[in-house]
């Protein structure tokens, strides 16, 4: 009876731990479709639109992916993962790659088991509060509720700030942001704290967005990218540089409206051209064909694009460049040369 | 003439494993072991193996390490900085009990009077009784959870419209309802309480002996003393001319509203709340139809007789039906219990942290030993639901049918 119950529970537990094989590569050009787990609904990174269809700026990466590897930017299978259940899904082989707004750590990338290809977005931890509570600062937050996503980083940086400024708070968990939202706006916490990207998204899809403020503290380093499963390297290699092909796009002026007329015979530019496959063959190291990365460009633009059509300036989100500007602008983006 | 058949001799075929009725459940019997330990090593390679390819390990190092993050409410005494994954667990294990202690007497509470009044010969009330049991009954727990939560959030007003005049607390400015908690006064021990709740103490051993005293002298003599009204004044009367007498040691901390949230006094959480009221009606209305099974099940013929008797209908029920109608209701009441604490670990959906947020949630999200912390949540729940109903059982073998 004893051992019964011990082997429900480790059949139980083995169902989660799933396979994890090492070839997602091969798994994911038999399967014909790309399993890309994403968030559960945040509007501008990963969010349904009107016709059911996932749009956003972390789907635009997923897409990337199923682009260069099956040829079919639509091929892909969107999972939507809470805060806790994402590392889950990638671990036990439920999902390909995570593009989920997720903060590359030590702990995730060593302890975890986990592989950060790279950062499609440089994010910091905001707060917002109703603009008639009259906080202009964070520090003034003594005693308040703090609405907070579970199994995020934010909910440990919370309590860090919190300690080191000797003010007290309550939190109260939320699994999804759907779910934040509505607490937030109900009042049943005096503010909302995530990454400053999520914030504006979320204020963006409110009644009156101008009712709320984000506080100017910005209390923690978030370089949100998508990862892959740790020991598979041939995939981490792909989801990586389909990442910076997309960098490299901008940095080198190939569009979604070019990228065609550029990959169908060699140009002037060297680059451009190892990176379209008119010269070299590049693709074939990472097990892909000659056109991997143009069909990645072509399905959602290159890095640029993305970020203007999802979360840019001329959106509702109406996030700026900032950090995410390529490095010749300023920013932090620099994707490693295409050799 | 008699011909004698030999009894077969020879020696063992195999065909006897199958065909003798000897051997035959010995056979099946081995192979369904065989079949079982096959399952399970497949199953314990497979986890070994996959485990292995996800670069993991099985140990529970894990719960040595410090938390870092913070869980409200904590009932024991919890450090963000220092404390460990096991302690994490251990507020959401204190967490679990006491929504599940609360529930389940909540529930007794709910589930005994919804069951005896839908046998109420009043028509509206025995009908409302239906629509509360067939509402609650019928309804996935989780929605009722849900929605009790949402009324709460949306329906209350959030604490800075006390502030501002839009809402107002009762009883005297203290006591508020907000929609993140209920607030009440805090008692506070000041001098002279110990002398105080000695006192209490001592009322309530004397009410145990009165009770025993009242009951010998009503098999003895047939007089019913008022059990109740002396008890209640046992209880009561010197305590309160303790309380004055000593100086009125106990006094109060009201909340008071602060900047964001109300200080001081007692905070009951809006997830706490919602959880424990719908964990309570939900099962209290499958409490309430196995107090009306039970009884149902007395015969009729029971209550005709204390009527004879001359018994009124309180009495009959609460002397007569009742005593009979435990032994019927009180195992099924044991799965109730159960049910009851396993559905506590919907707590999630409302944000209170459990032991299934803390332990089977946020601690497995930080360490990545899903397979660790599946188990001893599994474990956890295994061991409560046998010590309750080990408890029980102990109880129903007190009140069932003395056989001599």
């Amino acid at each position: 009876m004893k051992n019964t119950v011990l082997f429900g529970a480790l059949a139980a537990a083995g169902l989660v731990a799933g396979a994890a094989q090492a070839d997602t590569l091969g798994d994911v050009t038999d399967r014909g479709t790309l399993n890309c787990g994403v968030s559960t609904g945040l509007v501008g990174f990963a969010a349904p639109d009107a016709n059911g269809v996932w749009q956003g700026f972390d789907v635009g990466v997923c897409r990337a992916v199923a682009a260069a590897v099956l040829g079919d930017p639509n091929a892909v299978n969107f999972v939507p993962t809470t805060g806790q259940t994402r590392f889950t899904a990638l671990a036990s082989g439920e999902v390909d790659m995570l593009a989920r707004n997720t903060t590359w750590t030590f702990s995730r990338d060593t302890d975890l088991s986990f592989e950060f290809v790279g950062v499609n977005y440089y994010d910091g931890q905001g707060f917002m509060v109703p603009r008639d509570l009259g906080v202009s600062s964070a520090k003034e937050l003594d005693g308040a509720t703090v609405c907070i996503q579970t199994g995020t980083t934010t909910e440990l940086n919370l309590a860090d700030f919190f300690r080191v400024n000797n003010i007290e708070y309550t939190a109260v968990p939320i699994e999804t942001n759907a779910e934040a939202q509505q607490q937030y706006l109900a009042g049943a916490c005096d503010v909302y704290t995530t990454d400053a990207s999520g914030l504006a998204a979320t204020r963006a899809t409110f009644e009156a967005p101008g009712d709320h403020v984000l506080l100017p503290e910005i209390v923690s380093k978030e370089p949100l990218g998508p990862l892959v499963r740790h020991g598979d390297n041939e995939w981490g290699d792909v989801v990586r540089w389909t990442l910076n092909a997309l960098i490299s796009a901008e940095e080198l002026g190939v569009t979604s409206a070019n990228v065609s007329e550029l990959a169908g015979a060699a140009g002037d530019n060297p680059e451009v051209n190892r990176l379209l496959g008119t010269e070299g063959e590049l693709g074939s190291y990472i097990g892909l064909d000659a056109d991997w990365a143009a069909r990645a460009i072509a399905a959602g633009g290159n890095y640029g694009e993305l970020f203007e059509d999802n979360i840019g300036e001329n959106t509702p989100i109406g996030l700026a460049r900032g950090l995410n500007a390529q490095w010749t602008d300023g920013g932090l983006l620099y994707s490693p040369p295409f050799r | 003439m008699t011909t004698m058949t030999d009894p077969p001799s020879g020696g063992f075929r195999l065909s006897q494993l199958i065909y003798d009725s000897r051997y035959r459940s010995l056979t099946i019997q081995t192979v369904a072991m065989v079949l079982i330990m096959v399952l399970a090593f497949m199953l314990v390679s497979n986890i070994q193996t996959n485990l292995q390819a996800a670069g993991k390990d099985f140990d529970f190092g894990f719960l040595d390490r410090p938390a870092g993050y913070r869980i409200d409410p904590a009932l024991i005494e919890y450090d963000i900085v220092n404390s460990t994954h096991a302690r994490a667990a251990l507020v959401g294990i204190v967490n679990t009990l006491v929504v599940a202690f609360l529930g389940c007497i909540l529930a007794t509470v709910i589930g005994v009077f919804a069951g005896v009044l839908r046998l109420s010969k009043n028509w509206l009330i025995s009908r409302l009784m239906s629509v509360y049991v067939e509402g609650f009954r019928n309804v996935p727990l989780l929605l009722w959870i849900v929605a009790i939560y949402a009324v709460v959030t949306e329906g209350l007003s959030p604490p800075r419209a006390f502030k501002t005049g839009d809402a107002e607390m009762w009883f005297n400015e203290s006591v508020a309802l907000t929609n993140r908690y209920l607030t009440i006064p805090a008692p506070v021990l000041e001098n002279g309480s110990t002398i105080l709740l000695a006192i209490i103490a001592i009322c309530f051993v004397l009410v145990v002996f009165f009770r025993k005293f009242a009951r010998k002298k009503q098999e003895a003599t047939g007089e019913i003393l008022p059990v109740f009204w002396i008890s209640l004044a046992i209880m009561v009367i010197p305590a309160l001319l303790a309380y004055f007498v000593l100086g009125r040691p106990v006094s109060l901390d009201y909340p008071e509203l602060g900047g964001f949230n109300f200080s001081g006094g007692i905070q009951i959480g809006a997830p706490m709340m919602a959880l424990t009221l719908a964990l309570a009606l939900y099962t209290g209305a499958f409490i309430a139809e196995i107090v009306r099974a039970g009884i149902l099940a007395v015969s009729k013929g029971q209550s005709e007789a204390a009527f004879a008797l001359g018994l009124r209908p309180g009495r009959t029920m609460n002397l007569v039906i009742l005593p009979q109608a435990l032994r019927v209701i009180i195992p099924p009441m044991i799965s109730q219990f159960l049910n009851l604490t396993k559905n506590s670990s919907l707590a999630l959906a409302v944000g209170y942290n459990d032991v299934r947020a803390t332990l089977g949630g946020t601690t497995i999200n930080l360490t990545g030993k899903e397979l660790e912390g599946t188990i001893l949540l599994g474990l956890f729940y295994l061991a409560l639901s046998l010590l309750i109903s080990g408890v029980f059982n102990v109880y129903n073998n007190r009140v069932k049918l003395k056989e001599r």
